[in-house]
């Protein structure tokens, strides 16, 4: 159980997937102008997440390992994450239309967030069992959607403060990241 | 040479990775040092040019509903060919670069060329453009791992990837003055905030010379 805690505490915070592994960049840069949709978005991504790591997870153990047919799981999985992504739109769309108009217009990016393969790869990579893997694919999407909603409150600011030309938009954006990868190295201590 | 100068100016302009941010989460992970740039530089360069022609080859039988799927399956295939050749010819890159090689499927660049352009041109000018985009994306790749390794390493070298001799090696920066947190996440950030700040001030620039003519 401790040990549990630790992944997940370890991967929030200290080892957060958009501060030191830098993935999930593009919705970083995209969509993290307002909070509220950045709550949107990240909500939408554990959601995708979870359920595509479970889907990747069975596939493999239960088929690609029997057939040892191992040097398919890109392939696998990408198609896996577009197809459980399109489904959970048309569910969505069908049986809760209030749901679907708050996360509605994210869903189609998670296909192209990097995040997503990178979690159902590394699930295998680190050769997690199951109770592990659904820690870890929770753990890390919620480490994204902490990031993604602290850098949309500080966004909202940084829109009204007088900013150089050249550092318009994103490369400010990035210096702020850069800032906030230096505080989220002092949780290293934590676990 | 004037094809040179025009490409040149495009890679200032339209460059994929400062200008369009695309691509950017490998950009920021694997440009520790000159090595790992090239290697994942010369992998996209690979995947986006067979990809290009492949797309554009299949263009006219590809129905317009499902090509994303298609085009996913495809640099998909190809990301796991080259992941394995790496894996077999190069470890010291494999083991460099890790998770972020099977991680070129869901490179924007990618997709996004497929989408944007071999899609809709010939197969020759698809193949240039993709040789034109993984060029431009790997020279992003190299100029951000030079200024990140001569600050924190202090040194620039380049080792052969298929049996890891050192090819050159010059110090530059003396051990006590190295800036270790370049090699870190904070530093990748940095240093592609002000690369990509760079490019910004010089399309401003360029875009204020065309407004005075």
């Amino acid at each position: 159980m401790a040990g549990l805690i630790t992944l997940f505490i370890s991967n929030v915070v200290i080892s957060n997937v958009v501060l030191t592994k830098f993935l999930g960049m593009c919705p970083l840069l995209g969509v993290s102008r307002k909070s509220s949709s950045a709550v949107g978005m990240g909500l939408a991504v554990i959601f995708v997440i979870v359920g595509a790591s479970i889907f990747t997870w069975t596939l493999y153990y239960t088929v690609l390992v029997p057939l040892n047919l191992q040097y398919m799981d890109l392939i696998t999985f990408i198609l896996v994450i577009a197809a459980f992504v399109q489904f959970v739109e048309m569910f969505l769309k069908k049986y809760s239309p209030a749901l679907y108009k708050a996360l509605g217009i994210y869903l189609p990016l998670i296909t192209t967030n990097c995040v997503v393969l990178f979690v159902t790869l590394d699930n295998i990579i680190q050769g997690f069992d199951f109770v592990h893997m659904l820690v870890y694919s929770t753990a890390v999407p919620t480490g994204f959607m902490l990031v993604l909603y602290i850098f949309s409150t500080i966004r909202e600011r940084l829109d009204q403060s007088n900013i150089p030309n050249a550092f318009k938009g994103n490369p400010i954006a990035l210096i702020v990241a850069a800032l906030m990868a230096a505080i989220f190295t002092s949780f290293a201590g934590l676990v | 040479m004037k094809t040179l100068g025009n490409f040149l100016l495009n890679l200032l302009k339209e460059n994929p990775v400062f200008g369009l941010y695309l691509g950017i989460c490998s950009t920021l992970a694997i440009t520790t040092n000159l090595d790992n740039a090239i290697g994942m530089g010369v992998s996209v360069l690979i995947v986006l040019t067979i990809s290009n022609i492949m797309i554009s080859s299949i263009r006219k039988i590809t129905p317009d509903e499902i090509r994303i799927p298609v085009y996913i399956i495809v640099i998909a295939t190809l990301t796991k060919a080259i992941e394995l050749l790496i894996k077999a010819f190069a470890p010291t890159i494999d083991a460099a670069l890790g998770v972020y090689l099977p991680l070129i499927v869901v490179n924007c660049i990618i997709l996004g060329r497929a989408e944007a352009y071999a899609s809709k041109n010939n197969i020759w000018k698809s193949t240039l453009d993709g040789l034109n985009m993984g060029l431009a994306y790997t020279l992003s790749l190299a100029a951000m791992s030079i200024i990140r390794q001569i600050l924190a390493d202090g040194v620039l070298s380049l080792n052969n990837p298929f049996n890891s001799t050192l090819i050159f090696q010059i110090n530059i920066i003396p051990a006590e003055y190295r800036i270790a947190i370049f090699k870190e996440p904070i530093g990748a950030f940095l240093t592609f905030a002000f690369l990509a700040a760079g490019v910004a001030a010089i399309q401003n620039a360029t875009a204020k010379k065309a407004e005075v003519k």
